[in-house]
């Protein structure tokens, strides 16, 4: 399973990008997880809002902070 | 950078909970009727606190006065008895134009808004982009996203531009506030005149044929539509979006609009009555282009430059002015351009730039001298 968290850096990416890795530590699975900076790569996911949540090539979440308990839906 | 792309004005993390929500839906314990209730009584409760603010401040200062021994008619009095009244008014404002304008947002998403405008003709593309500007949430952290997903999807390259202008400018925030310290005549100013800006500049950038002045690499990817719409759907949902709003956003802004207050309140104790007039007056031809320079590199939202808008016209500037100030303020920041010059060119940045700034010096100039 991978988890991208997708955002350029600003406030709400960096909690996006914490509380995903939380999540992950609490669900304790091995889950690849990448943060995506780069604007070309973030555009071609189709997002037009940042931050957004990526899981196994499908967008979840687009321009907001996923709470711990999303997360953890789509970890199972 | 950070700090740059962390505008005050997103609002982002209320579309986060009101869509949590909506992605695990609750069985329905509290139907609409007692939502409408809830919120009647908060209304209710609001509007008899806002009324006792005036009496409430003008009583707290000469008590102090005394108590402190300083004169009640004197500068200390006057920059305190505004900053009491001024600071819970302004936060109550904000507070109910948050909260309704965060029911309005559930009904627009970007991708709602993209769909609006995509293939659209030019003229008819830049009104409407600039009006759906001010209801399509949008945060400045995001404008290149969004800028890509528009462009790259049949959204004319004017057209996004009167979007991206909009969308910052005008915005409930700035009429909220100009409505409550200055009355619906200057918010109607500032919103028509702002619409304008985003329509005509809009339309000027798509006409001068900058498509070739985007960084290369925006053709080469396929923006496609993620495809997911979480947005709210029923009342519940819309109603606590509503209120996720008033945190996140007043949340973050208050403590500028406190620090715009405290401003305010010294040039309204200390500033001698119509100070401004002569360099922010009528008669100074300048002062229109030196506003404009002065507010386009900084960047503040809306709530913290008011205060400052109300005390300089207080002091005798020239409402022209004091509005292409504020503009130049709002609509023109260094960090949005920073961000954009990842998808454009120098060359369709100063467009950009150049565009909105005379713009914005011909509604300075015609308030000053037309109106």
């Amino acid at each position: 399973m991978e988890i991208k968290v997708l955002g350029p850096g600003c406030a709400k990416c960096q909690q996006a990008e914490k509380i995903v890795r939380e999540a992950v530590a609490d669900a304790g699975i091995d889950v690849d997880i990448e943060k995506v900076t780069d604007m070309m790569k973030i555009a071609g996911y189709g997002v037009m809002a940042t931050p957004a949540v990526v899981v196994d090539g499908e967008v979840k979440l687009v321009g907001k902070v996923p709470k711990k308990q999303d997360v953890m839906a789509w970890l199972k | 950078m950070n700090n740059a792309q962390d505008k005050t004005d997103c609002g982002s993390t209320s579309q986060a909970a009101a869509a949590t929500i909506d992605q695990f839906p609750k069985p329905d314990r509290s139907p609409l009727i007692k939502y409408v209730a809830g919120i009647a009584v908060l209304i209710v409760a609001w509007w008899l606190i806002y009324r006792q603010l005036e009496p409430f401040a003008a009583f707290f200062t000469g008590a102090l006065s005394h108590w402190a021994g300083f004169a009640p008619e004197g500068h200390l009095a006057s920059a305190i008895a505004f900053f009491v009244f001024e600071t819970p008014k302004v936060l109550m404002l904000l507070t109910l134009v948050v909260f309704g304008v965060g029911i309005v947002r559930s009904f627009f998403t970007p991708e709602r808004t993209r769909a609006i405008l995509a293939g659209k003709r030019e003229s008819v593309g830049n009104v409407l982009a600039a009006l759906l500007g001010i209801v399509t949430p949008f945060c400045s952290c995001s404008a290149v996203p969004l800028f890509l997903g528009f462009v790259t999807t049949g959204v004319p390259l004017g057209v996004t531009f009167s979007f991206l202008i909009s969308a910052p400018m005008v915005n409930e925030i700035a009429l909220v506030l100009l409505y409550g310290l200055f009355g619906w005549k200057i918010a109607a100013i500032y919103m028509g005149t702002g619409l304008m800006i985003a329509m005509v500049a809009g339309w000027v950038i798509g006409r001068l044929k900058m498509e070739r002045h985007l960084e290369e690499w925006v053709y080469q990817i396929q923006a496609g539509n993620a495809g997911i719409d979480d947005s709210p759907k029923d009342w519940g949902a819309r109603i606590r979006y509503g209120f996720e709003a008033v945190r996140d956003i007043v949340g973050k802004v208050w403590l500028y609009v406190v620090l715009g207050i405290a401003v305010g309140a010294g040039i309204h104790g200390y500033v001698p009555e119509g100070l401004m007039a002569s360099f922010m007056g009528k008669s100074a031809w300048w002062s229109v282009p030196a506003s404009v320079l002065v507010g386009v590199p900084m960047y503040s939202n809306a709530a913290g430059i008011i205060p400052i808008v109300q005390a300089l016209l207080e002091k005798g500037a020239a409402l022209g002015t004091v509005l292409a100030f504020m503009m130049s303020v709002i609509a023109l920041s260094l960090p949005e351009a920073i961000i954009l010059r990842k998808v454009l060119k120098p060359r369709l940045i100063g467009t950009f730039i150049g565009v909105v700034a005379v713009g914005i010096l011909l509604v300075g100039y015609v308030f000053n001298y037309f109106v």
